[in-house]
């Protein structure tokens, strides 16, 4: 897996967001208050908001525009919403955060 | 670690709504086996008289399928009564033999049919009228015989009588009381009642005392003879005289009953290790039969099994929202009227519209709707929160016309739509959609409904007319509560006011802490909860409760106003309306440099920049250089102003630099809503102060203000609230109330509603009666902005919060790579 050192994890806020310009549109990197990252598509699966701008709790981010609710691990929208943000790796080293872009097509 | 053991005793509502509480608060506790008589899963219980009536199928009613079951890990034994429990070896025995041994048992073995003791009662063709199987006797009856006798002119009754009418039967309803539903209506309601029943074809029998049932000599019944000799002929009888707690179980296993299992607070039974639930259970001397209590029951039992422990149960009141056969039927409280208590009545019998209010000591004690039910949730909430009706009674009969009134139509009635007819405007929901979301999902409350289909999810205008839908589709089961008496969220059992009170009494000044204190059951909430509790927080303890802004909604974290495309609008802040060449030059630069696709004016008075990018909003601010608008918080937004004394030939007061002033006064102020202010010169009232959270209309003898008004969602009025003499008292009483208001409302509470719920008594008490109080809220407002100061400054003056507005490139990443 091609891991990319991305920034220090103090640079991302305790249940706070990046946005790193992927090469095909905008990445979110969350991260939790267990101080766990993850990454998905800046886009809800619903009508493309950006997830990075959602309030995080959990392992999970309500997107700003409509209040859909995203598993931050899966991608999955909580049902009875239906729907999934494409998903990519993400995780801590040194206090480094790392991401690993996801090229597949399919979602999860 | 090895799981407890958990047998329930029944498979009806409430239990197996305790068990989907249990699993989402502790799935892995417990191993449950269910034990159930019906050879059925769980179905939705209030709507067999659709079944009956052959509006639904059995299939559409089922609540949870035998998957569900599967899914969740739960031994489901169907087909199987329960016959004893062994407390000692804590083991339940089945009629088939099976077995099965807990370490928490719960009963909920829900009710049966009265069934009157007189000769007959055991014949052929004599039925309670309880579960699927009575139901489908009844259909099946129907076919092949003539006349149907139901005892019993209560609601489950009339609603037997109704099918077995609907299914080509002669249906006698025979009826001990004077009026039907007697317990739920008074007489005048109750004949309305009969009447359209027997323009429909029923027939009554009223009062009547039933003697005996007769033999058809194969053991069928063939008639029914009463006390006064009259005989009526009857193939089939169906009683419904009332149900009685089915607790024999738990009395042969030697717990405590008396009418119901004996539960206390935490629906804990007399044996520790058994709790009881529903229909079964006797709480604080009440066996309740309605579905919303049994579901808080549910709720609570859940946390308790579930070992939190924290719950209780304190009994409901309830109300009954009745539906028989499509005519809406409303009653809560002491309806009958009674010494020292005072009646408004409006009837319109060619209508079809009969209203009884009860008032006693100035308080709204009960009521009884017939015809048209739409203000029953508004009086219910009258009725359980003692709101002092004085003043509001000349008008109280015409109910809240709370129904909003933007996106559907002007519709404020729900029974006579069709099912294709729009009701949320912003999401495009129908009717249709509603009800058959409510009917296969089984929904008992607005939220659910919100969640399934996103009716009323955005705005919220419609939430009425939704309301009513559910309330018309599941009738007394419907869960409607008004906030005050909501929890917060998912994440804890306390309304926002115990909230409130909790974070003012014990001090608590953070969020984690409030989290800790009041039990929180997730580790940082959700994106209703947190944004709330900040606000509480920075609002109750000013200086001391640190701002959280990750806990806020991304426009109040950004600064700015998040659009559809995730882009911004910038709205720079002009006192009162007011701007200048220089500000208007300088807005110009800004379209013109970060290429603002769109710039417009707003209905607040000032310049709106649309389509700006997240990374360019500091950029902006810095080439503004103007104050934050805030047209994007829970806030003050702006003070509208017309030109007043100082231009305007009608102008009898200087309305702009009183607008102006108010605004640098209550600049950066948090609140729990959005707040609106504005300020005419004279009664022609330019400003529109009529429809603002606080309005003020000069005239020549000074101020008038007027507060709660609303031009949103649903057009209110301002109520007028006091007349002043100079500047100063305007500045001195708006602060006041709008400080009051930040200090008791809910979060998301406007003005109108805050007020609807405390009452204009108690405003004017707080503010105007007692100056010292009035003093004293003043300076709490400004003590509370003197550690604000302008977000788009701060934002710009501190570097270490600029991370929210950049974006981390991938190119530079890769070529470290």
């Amino acid at each position: 897996m091609n891991w990319l050192d991305i920034c220090d994890l103090e640079e991302i806020n305790v249940l706070g967001s990046r946005i790193v310009s992927g090469p095909k549109g905008d990445i979110a990197l969350f991260r939790t208050s267990a101080d766990e990252v993850f990454a998905l598509d800046d886009r809800c699966p619903h009508k493309g908001g950006p997830l990075s701008q959602g309030i995080i709790y959990g392992k999970r981010v309500a997107c700003p525009l409509h209040n859909w609710q995203i598993e931050l691990e899966s991608g999955e929208a909580v049902a009875p919403d239906q729907g999934c943000a494409h998903r990519h790796q993400a995780k801590v080293e040194n206090g480094r955060v790392l991401l690993a872009l996801n090229s597949a097509t399919e979602c999860a | 670690m090895k799981k407890l053991k958990l047998v329930m005793i029944g498979n009806g509502m409430a239990g197996v709504r305790t068990l989907e509480e249990l699993i989402k608060l502790a799935p892995d506790l417990y191993d449950i086996t269910v034990f159930g008589a019906e050879p059925h899963p769980n179905y939705n219980r209030i709507l067999l008289s659709p079944v009956l009536a052959g509006e639904q199928t059995f299939e559409e009613i089922v609540l949870n399928d035998l998957n569900w079951y599967a899914d969740n890990g739960i031994k489901l034994l169907l087909g199987r009564k329960v016959v004893k429990i062994d407390r000692k070896a804590r083991l339940v025995v089945a009629d088939d033999g099976s077995e099965a041994e807990y370490d928490r048992l719960l009963i909920a073995t829900g009710s049966n049919p009265f069934i009157l003791p007189i000769p007959g009662k055991d014949l052929n063709g004599v039925i309670g009228y309880r579960d699927i199987a009575d139901t489908q006797m009844m259909m099946e009856t129907a076919k092949t015989h003539k006349h149907a006798v139901v005892i019993g002119g209560g609601l489950l009754g009339l609603e037997a009588a109704n099918g077995l009418k609907l299914r080509g039967m002669d249906v006698t309803v025979v009826h001990l009381g004077d009026w039907l539903l007697e317990r739920q209506l008074d007489s005048t309601a109750g004949r309305l009642l009969q009447q359209s029943l027997e323009d429909r074809g029923l027939k009554f029998l009223l009062p009547k005392l039933t003697a005996e049932l007769l033999d058809n000599g194969e053991g069928r019944v063939c008639a029914v003879k009463f006390k006064d000799g009259d005989v009526i002929p009857a193939d089939l009888v169906v009683m419904a005289a009332g149900i009685r707690p089915n607790s024999d179980l738990a009395e042969q296993s030697g717990i405590a009953c008396n009418r119901g299992i004996l539960v206390n607070d935490t629906m804990q039974t007399f044996d520790p290790r058994v709790y009881a639930i529903g229909e079964c259970a006797s709480h604080r001397g009440i066996a309740y039969g309605l579905v919303a209590p049994l579901f808080e029951q549910a709720k609570v039992c859940a946390n308790h099994l579930a070992q939190l422990g924290f719950a209780r149960y304190q009994g409901s009141v309830t109300s009954t929202k009745l539906k028989v056969t499509g005519i809406d039927l409303f009653s809560a409280g002491e309806f009958m009227g009674a010494e020292g208590t005072e009646t408004i009545t409006l009837s319109d019998p060619i209508g079809g519209v009969y209203k009884k209010l009860v008032i006693k000591d100035d308080v709204l004690v009960g009521a009884c709707l017939y015809g048209d039910t739409a203000d029953g949730g508004w009086y219910f909430r009258q009725i359980r929160e003692n709101h002092n009706v004085s003043e509001i009674r000349d008008h109280l009969m015409f109910g809240e016309n709370a129904i909003g009134d933007a996106g559907h139509q002007g519709q404020s009635s729900t029974a006579n739509m069709p099912d294709d007819m729009e009701v949320c405007g912003c999401n495009g929901i129908c009717k249709g959609t509603i009800v058959k979301a409510i009917q296969e999902n089984g929904l008992f409350s607005v939220d659910e409904v919100k969640k399934h289909t996103k009716a009323a999810s955005s705005c919220g205008s419609c939430a009425g007319l939704v309301e009513q839908i559910l309330i018309n589709t599941v009738g007394g089961a419907a869960d409607v509560k008004p906030k005050s008496e909501k929890a917060i969220c998912g994440c804890s059992d306390l309304n926002h006011g115990q909230i409130r009170k909790a974070i003012r009494d014990e001090h608590l000044t953070s969020i984690p802490a409030a989290m800790a204190f009041l039990n929180w059951s997730t580790p940082n909430g959700c994106a209703t909860c947190r944004p709330a509790l900040n606000y509480y927080l920075i609002s109750t303890w000013p200086g001391e409760a640190k701002d959280d802004p990750q806990s806020r909604f991304i426009n109040e974290r950004a600064h700015a106003n998040i659009q559809k495309d995730g882009t911004y609008s910038v709205i720079p802040r002009m006192w009162g309306g007011v701007t200048n060449a220089s500000e208007l030059r300088r807005i110009a630069d800004v379209a013109d440099k970060y290429n603002v696709p769109m710039v417009k004016v707003t209905g607040g008075q000032r310049i709106d920049l649309l389509g700006i990018k997240k990374d360019d909003l500091p950029g902006v601010w810095k080439d503004l250089d103007m104050p934050s608008g805030h047209a994007y918080g829970k806030s003050i937004r702006t003070v509208k102003t017309c030109v007043g004394s100082e231009f305007c030939r009608f102008g009898t007061q200087n309305s702009t630099q009183m607008g102006i002033d108010l605004e640098h006064a209550l600049f950066n102020m948090w609140s729990p809503h959005k707040v609106k202010l504005a300020v005419s010169g004279c009664p022609r009232n330019c400003a529109e102060s009529g429809i603002k959270d606080v309005g003020i209309i000069g005239v020549d003898s000074g101020w008038e203000l007027y507060i709660g008004g609303n031009g949103g969602i649903k057009t209110e009025a301002g109520e007028f609230f006091v007349k002043l003499k100079t500047a100063e008292e305007v500045m001195e009483y708006s602060l006041a109330f709008l400080q009051l208001y930040r200090e008791e409302a809910f979060y998301l509470e406007r003005t109108v509603h805050y007020m609807q719920r405390v009452g204009m008594e108690h405003i004017k008490q707080g503010v105007l009666e007692d100056a010292e109080r009035r003093k004293a809220l003043h300076e709490r407002l400004l003590f509370s902005l003197s550690f604000e100061q302008d977000p788009w400054k701060e934002q710009l003056a501190k570097p270490q919060l600029k991370k929210e507005f950049d974006r981390i490139a991938l190119q530079q990443l890769e070529a470290h790579a």
